[in-house]
């Protein structure tokens, strides 16, 4: 008997034990901050990031009224197609052209999704080479130009794109593919049978019953753009000729690591919270209309 | 002859589908290939796509310039603390959320979704500001604590966890088998497909991360690979071979989990995120 009481107070608590790391890392690092970053967008902190007054929605003024961030905010929009609609277009390219299994498929199914090992600082110092302004860089030389890639500030975004799609058309492909193959054999066979050609199946059967995933590789690419970083970094420093490649996840390190000005990075933060966030809840509303059901 | 045809199509749709391959993959076989370089090559006009007089000492100056070793030993540090930390407090959050029934169960579900609506990048300087407060900038712990869980891990092994009948467990009760040995000898060994998708796709995240180690550390004791990676190319800026020599080494570890494991990975991937 007394085992058994045991045992039931055990259960009692077991499933808060159980559940205490996760949500200990999740109280100090995604709920404090969270709160943190909340708060102190609404003050004035020092240089080491403590609130010192209370400004109430001064920053977010501030920061709507500076044509730097402004500047920050179209680029961030701006790049966002830049970036998803080729990674799509890439993708579904690649996983149409893989989408029957066959003996060997294998091997180039690991091809097309190995950009997503790569990570983007080894990959920016690789396309910097690439696009190299001169003669001796492989992009001009394939395109005979002589663009001058990262220099100029009317091309550096879209450098800093071309290799922020190469890294995402590996997920593309995955998820793409997934959903390819999820049509059904007897569908394909049936509709060969009938005399559909390559595109017909590709585009009436194949591409429709993928709808869920076209769907969220495409949020994905929206959102995976807000987070280049490294190549930014890497490939324009201080945000590129006349700021041109400043997106917003660039500006909040700036402004908190080379500014000091934590208040700014916080407000910054918001922003892009907001943004994602609205984002988000455009796909859970939209997804359920657009989407196609089997 | 019909059916030859057919085989010569297939055959000649494979090689061009491998080429395919080749030309996705081109940015990464020019980078090794660059990598055995001298500057006076890599200047020549129009580019060799091969060496044509190949060189070794650009391996030999990256060691030179920057403790690589050093780095890529922190960064496995790191990525097996943080694939062992998120394995097993996932793992235990999926449990209880699979097989106990508790007061407040779907507020702390709630919680567990609700970490997924604020994107890291968001809170990444408040969390940068916590560690520094802390003084515990330069240690491991700085570059792994925020990573020791996720929301995704936990739906992912969640799902994998809803698949044990029930009876099983009803079973091992009555066999008074208790629930933390219940988890451990059965529940996570029956669960090994779905804890090497995990493990093999926080391993490619976490070996690529780069603003968080950024930010956390300072000195080279510290740095992972991929800020290595960005002191050597602000080192060897004139030599540029040297740059790609150190590239090609930083990118060998996660392309061969990548491709050892990318069954896994693929399955990960695709198993939650997207309904279907």
């Amino acid at each position: 008997m007394s085992s058994l009481g045991k045992g039931r107070n055990g259960s009692k608590v077991a499933p808060y034990l159980y559940l205490l790391p996760c949500m200990l890392v999740f109280a100090i690092f995604v709920f404090w901050p969270f709160i943190k970053t909340v708060v102190y967008s609404f003050t004035i902190t020092d240089t080491r990031g403590n609130p010192i007054e209370f400004v109430g929605l001064e920053n977010y003024i501030r920061q709507f009224k500076s044509p730097q961030f402004r500047n920050s905010l179209k680029l961030t929009f701006k790049f966002a197609p830049m970036v998803g609609i080729p990674t799509f277009i890439i993708g579904y390219i690649l996983a149409a052209l893989a989408s029957e299994r066959m003996r060997g498929s294998r091997i180039y199914e690991v091809m097309y999704s190995m950009p997503m090992a790569v990570a983007s600082a080894p990959a920016s110092v690789i396309w910097f080479m690439l696009l190299s302004s001169g003669q001796n860089g492989v992009v001009n030389w394939i395109l005979n130009s002589e663009i001058r890639w990262l220099l100029d500030a009317k091309t550096a975004l879209i450098a800093v794109a071309i290799v922020t799609v190469w890294l995402n058309i590996g997920a593309n492909f995955i998820f793409l593919l997934t959903g390819f193959r999820n049509v059904p054999t007897e569908l394909i066979e049936s509709s060969r049978i009938d005399g559909a050609g390559y595109f017909t199946r590709l585009f009436r059967i194949m591409t429709p019953i993928a709808t869920p995933q076209i769907f969220f590789v495409v949020f994905l690419d929206i959102v995976t753009s807000f987070q280049a970083f490294a190549q930014i970094r890497l490939l324009t420093p201080n945000g590129g000729p006349s700021y041109s490649t400043n997106v917003l996840i660039y500006s909040i390190y700036q402004s908190a690591i080379r500014d000091s000005r934590y208040e700014t990075a916080f407000t910054q933060s918001i922003v892009l919270f907001l943004i994602i966030l609205v984002i988000t809840l455009i796909q859970f509303k939209t997804e359920d209309k657009v989407v196609y059901y089997q | 002859m019909r059916w030859n045809k057919a085989k010569v199509l297939t055959v000649l749709g494979f090689i061009g589908k491998l080429l395919v391959g080749v030309l996705v993959i081109s940015p990464i076989l020019l980078g090794v290939s660059f990598s055995f370089m001298s500057p006076s090559e890599l200047a020549s006009i129009p580019p060799h796509l091969v060496p044509h007089e190949p060189v070794t000492y650009t391996y030999q100056k990256v060691l030179q310039s920057i403790p690589l070793f050093r780095f890529l030993g922190n960064s496995m540090i790191v990525c097996t603390i943080v694939i062992v930390g998120q394995i097993l407090t996932c793992s235990l959050a999926a449990y209880a959320f699979s097989f106990f029934h508790f007061k407040g169960q779907r507020i702390l579900f709630l919680a567990v979704l609700a970490t997924m609506m604020i994107p890291v990048d968001s809170i990444i300087i408040a969390n940068y500001l916590t560690i520094s407060k802390l003084k515990l900038s330069d240690t491991y712990i700085a570059l792994v604590a925020p990573y020791l869980t996720s929301a995704m891990g936990i739906f992912f092994m969640r799902q994998s966890f809803l698949t044990i009948p029930k009876e099983l467990h009803e079973a091992a009760t009555v066999d008074g088998c208790g629930h933390f040995r219940f988890w451990f000898s059965i529940v996570m060994p029956i669960s090994k497909p779905a804890i090497a998708s995990l493990g093999v796709y926080i391993f490619i995240q976490t070996y690529n991360q780069f603003l968080w180690p950024l930010l956390v550390t300072n000195t080279n004791n510290m740095r992972t690979v991929q800020i290595g990676m960005s002191i050597l190319r602000e080192a060897e800026a004139v030599d540029y071979g040297t740059v790609l020599a150190g590239a090609v080494m930083v990118l060998i570890p996660s392309v061969f989990v990548f491709i050892v494991g990318q069954k896994y990975l693929v399955k990960g991937m695709t198993a939650g995120s997207v309904k279907g």
